[in-house]
């Protein structure tokens, strides 16, 4: 069996290869260097690769992406680290109206190759303005690229990509995940950006999931598999390039279809997935497309109400019975 | 059209008639604009730089050609001090396929990046950031590059300044933020929206930053002013504000009146153009009255070619709404 990684390890893991391999990788936020990164996951960094790699800011989120954009703009590859997802509101110009339309407004004169990297979504008891799951925030501005791997050897080869990559990528780590572990890939293990795996193979009925809910999704299929339905689990790992030809071609084969989602069932992005199947799959379907996503409410602190809001395996469960049943 | 040569020393009268020149292009290019506008043929909105021309010519007489730029939505002066041609400046105002951006950018985001012209920006104050960020990629890569944000004084009230000035002061960066006060942020007097007397200077000693008030319309006073900061950027100082003290000849944006500037403040600024400016202290430096008639006579004869060829530019390809979002050059975001 593989040597285990935590997710939380796979993201120091990886940010350390793409540092040893390209000197213009630098990494820049709050609390990234001697400290590790609030959650660890840059833990090591600065030991290794200094001060003049991994720099420390202050509590200015404006001036990380602004200055990342600049780097980036003038032959580095940065990767800046928004601490929570949710603080990206605090910076929110740069990522909607700066690093996205640079390249596009400029007619193709400069390009913006760097990496947001940020923990994402609920599950930790942080309340309302720690623990949302925001991806579809970015979903919402063309120009950026999405990553949000479930694993932490996807971690490693999507960071490996999204560092590579010319273009802006946000890089979703899901807080729930940190502390999950699954096999260490090989040295130079790299995942292309905008292509889904089959987590699951099934036939009865597809499971679209992203980051935190692709477990959950996993955990579902293992119970529905017990009842006799071939559950087919779909981890998207990006949203941007949006792998739709593996949704369409699982649903061809399943004809059922569930979206689980830890952003609002509101402007959630599984919303554009459920839009392009109904465009362009009505007729692979045999029951209606359901949606499991966060509640349209502002996360709760206590568990027993973040439990209410955020999607269940229950949910899934009862999603999917009710189109297999339908 | 860049006027190039060194200024740490005396500027000479061949540079400053080059200055002069250059600034009488901005001068007649941003008349043209105003013209094209009420014309009908640029459409949406421009921001015009009128009266601002020593600022840019001024502040690019002092840099190195590899140095970066990085101006405002009224930033058209910066595109050209920096090279951009008026004719390829009028196509984008223009719409057309042969601007500075192939038409998809406007007036308020020119940009000439193989000039280290890298951008014009139409969110108050967010290039600030950015330019910081250009000056730390040249101290990580270990050149002598140094980068200028230029703003107006209402970007000083806005988040973004004041985390730019933090950081670049924390971390010693070679960037110059120079404020362009024209003593209105669009419509309003800076001074009643602003706690200090001078907006960008005043709040320089918050971040441990030197400070130093020019005057903006005397290009050779800019020019001077910006080799000393650059100098002490490069020399590994760290980054100074500049606040150059100027006017706008037009209104804020379009075809704003500016009704609410008093008449006897426009006409003192009146007095004091740049242009005149500059011609006063060529006539001290002895160049004749003809000389400097030939550069504005040449001037006009430049920009006319230029509203002519843009006039004549083709429109943009519609397909090119669909190209550059993404590096390799197309705009797929899904299989």
């Amino acid at each position: 069996m593989a040597d285990l990684i935590s997710y939380r390890e796979a993201v120091a893991k990886g940010l350390a290869a793409e540092l040893r391999r390209d000197p213009a990788v630098v990494c820049l936020g709050e609390d990234i260097g001697a400290a590790g990164g609030v959650f660890k996951t840059t833990a090591g960094l600065f030991d290794e690769f200094g001060a003049s790699r991994i720099w420390d800011t202050p509590i200015s989120e404006q001036a990380i992406l602004g200055m990342a954009m600049g780097a980036a703009m003038t032959g580095m590859r940065p990767v800046a680290e928004i601490m929570f997802s949710d603080f990206f509101a605090c910076c929110w110009d740069y990522l909607a109206n700066e690093i996205p339309k640079m390249r596009y407004m400029t007619g193709g004169q400069v390009t913006v190759p760097l990496v947001v990297r940020t923990a994402n979504g609920g599950g930790l008891g942080f309340g309302a303005q720690h623990s949302q799951a925001v991806e579809n925030w970015a979903l919402a501005i063309p120009g950026l690229k999405i990553a949000a791997p479930s694993t932490p050897a996807d971690v490693i080869g999507l960071l490996a990509a999204a560092v590579r990559s010319d273009d802006p990528v946000v890089f979703f780590e899901h807080k729930g995940l940190f502390a999950s572990k699954g096999p260490a890939p090989a040295d130079g293990h790299l995942v292309e950006l905008g292509q889904a795996a089959i987590a699951r193979a099934g036939t009865d009925v597809t499971l679209v999931a992203l980051a935190a809910t692709v477990p959950l999704a996993l955990a579902a299929a293992g119970q529905l598999a017990a009842g006799g339905v071939a559950a087919e689990v779909i981890d998207l790992r990006c949203l941007v390039p949006l792998d739709m030809r593996t949704v369409l071609e699982s649903v061809g084969r399943t004809s059922r279809l569930v979206i689980v989602e830890e952003n609002p069932y509101q402007g959630g992005w599984g919303g554009t997935v459920a839009s392009i199947v109904a465009d362009e799959g009505f007729e692979l379907l045999d029951a209606p497309v359901r949606r499991v996503a966060a509640a349209c409410v502002p996360l709760p602190f206590a568990d027993a109400l973040e439990d209410q809001v955020i999607p269940s395996v229950a949910a899934v469960l009862a999603a999917a019975r009710s189109l297999v049943a339908y | 059209m860049t006027a190039t040569g060194s200024t740490r020393g005396t500027i000479g009268a061949g540079q400053l008639l080059a200055l002069y020149e250059q600034m009488s292009v901005i001068r007649r290019t941003e008349q043209a604009a105003h013209d094209l506008f009420l014309a009908g043929l640029v459409k949406g909105t421009t921001h015009l730089a009128a009266g601002h021309e020593a600022v840019a010519v001024g502040a690019s007489a002092a840099l190195a050609p590899d140095d970066y730029v990085f101006a405002t939505y009224r930033g058209h002066h910066h595109a050209m001090a920096r090279g951009a041609s008026p004719a390829e400046c009028l196509a984008e105002l223009m719409s057309k396929g042969t601007g500075l951006c192939h038409a998809k950018g406007g007036s308020m985001h020119l940009t000439k990046a193989s000039a280290g012209m890298l951008g014009s920006y139409a969110i108050v104050g967010a290039h600030l950031p950015i330019a910081a960020g250009a000056a730390w990629s040249a101290k990580l890569r270990g050149t002598s590059q140094v980068a200028v944000a230029f703003f107006g004084d209402g970007a000083t009230n806005i988040g973004a300044f004041h985390e730019a000035l933090n950081l670049a002061a924390v971390w010693a960066l070679p960037v110059l933020f120079i404020c362009e006060n024209n003593l209105y942020m669009e419509y309003t007097p800076i001074g009643s929206v602003t706690p200090v007397a001078h907006p960008a200077a005043d709040r320089a000693p918050a971040y441990g930053l030197p400070a130093e008030i020019v005057d903006g319309n005397d290009v050779v006073v800019v020019a001077h002013a910006v080799a000393r900061a650059a100098e002490r950027a490069r020399s590994g100082g760290g980054p100074t504000i500049l606040e150059a003290q100027t006017y706008r000849h037009f209104g804020h944006s379009r075809t704003d009146p500016a009704s609410y500037r008093p008449a006897a403040e426009v006409e003192h600024w009146l007095g004091r153009d740049p242009l005149d400016l500059a011609a006063a202290r060529l006539g001290a430096l002895g160049v004749p009255p003809e000389s400097v008639a030939a550069a504005a006579q040449r001037a006009a004869s430049i920009v006319e070619q230029a509203v002519a060829t843009a006039k004549a530019a083709p429109p943009p390809d519609p397909g090119d709404a669909f190209t550059d979002v993404w590096a390799d050059g197309g705009s797929s975001w899904r299989t």
